[in-house]
């Protein structure tokens, strides 16, 4: 599905969008390839979904966003979706996920991870969502963040791994 | 960070766009010369708000694996199990947080083989159960953090 050109042109997309006002003419000198290629090949891997999107990551600890709740929800199957369509509208809301049960012990469905710049202002924004969605039937457990021992790009590291692999043969 | 550097990345949160000149089409909608853009969020880059610019892949349909995993790490062997788990270059973003799961990190491999094999060699290491939570849908949310 993805060739070989894409490969390399992923590599160097992976490194970030040269700071340049012609960003990809620099990458097609590169992969000697003109610029107009280049827009079509980003332009199809987006549309394959391979590129997620453009745009920045922010460090959201140094944005102020100090407090970090993972919120679960036991939700059953047959509401799931629609629950988690509704949750996801929530701007507070950064990411919402279905994950699958482990057992009585861990019965929850529904992953919410609310970034605020206070306790205060989560607890007061999941209340809120609890009961705008409807969501005080079901079972619930809030997680906070006391410590991050670790926050790298371990995801580009692996994909980079992945493509000497392809690359060396 | 001042108000223009705020305005900037609360709308490259809501994308970039494809084309030749991307930068002077942002700069003019945000009212900005194209030069006075590049130079700030190469700042931004160094000074570590954002940690990253350009286009962000999608593990999976690149044939690699995600996961969110757990253990319940016990008080006096913490930082042992952390720094266990830590030592696996597969692990990204471990996080302590405040429940008998206390310890919540994301697994990343290059293909799935090595996903099962990472968790396994951590229950081995740690002698601990490890949960494995990988996502089975994703609700779009806009990603956005007001600056």
């Amino acid at each position: 599905m993805i060739d070989g050109v894409s490969r390399q042109l992923i590599e160097l997309l992976q490194q970030g969008l040269p700071l340049v006002s012609r960003p990809y003419t620099e990458i097609a000198k590169k992969l000697h390839l003109t610029e107009d290629e280049v827009l079509i090949r980003v332009a199809k891997l987006k549309q394959q979904g391979i590129i997620k999107r453009l745009g920045v990551v922010v460090n959201h600890r140094r944005l102020g966003y100090k407090a970090n709740a993972m919120v679960v929800f036991d939700v059953p199957d047959s509401l799931i979706s629609q629950i988690g369509d509704h949750v996801s509208q929530f701007n507070f809301v950064n990411l919402c996920y279905q994950r699958p049960r482990q057992g009585d012990q861990w019965p929850y469905s529904l992953y919410c991870m609310i970034h605020g710049k206070n306790k205060e202002t989560v607890l007061k924004q999941l209340d809120h969502l609890i009961e705008s969605c409807g969501l005080q039937q079901f079972k619930r457990e809030v997680l906070f963040s006391k410590q991050c021992f670790k926050q790298r790009g371990a995801l580009y590291q692996a994909l980079e791994k992945q493509q000497k692999v392809i690359s060396n043969g | 960070m001042d108000e223009v550097d705020k305005l900037i990345i609360n709308h490259l949160q809501g994308g970039f766009p494809v084309c030749d000149s991307p930068y002077q089409v942002v700069a003019d909608q945000l009212g900005l010369a194209e030069a006075d853009l590049i130079n700030r969020i190469k700042n931004l880059l160094d000074t570590g708000l954002l940690s990253r610019f350009g286009p962000l892949f999608h593990a999976e349909q690149m044939g690699g694996a995600l996961t969110l995993a757990a253990v319940k790490a016990p008080e006096q062997q913490f930082d042992q199990i952390a720094e266990i788990i830590n030592s696996f270059p597969e692990v990204a973003h471990n996080y302590a947080r405040n429940h008998e799961l206390n310890m919540w990190f994301v697994i990343a491999t290059d293909v799935p083989e090595r996903l099962t094999e990472v968790i396994k060699e951590i229950e081995q290491q740690t002698k601990l159960a490890v949960y494995n939570m990988p996502k089975i849908n994703e609700y779009f949310v806009g990603l956005k953090l007001q600056a």
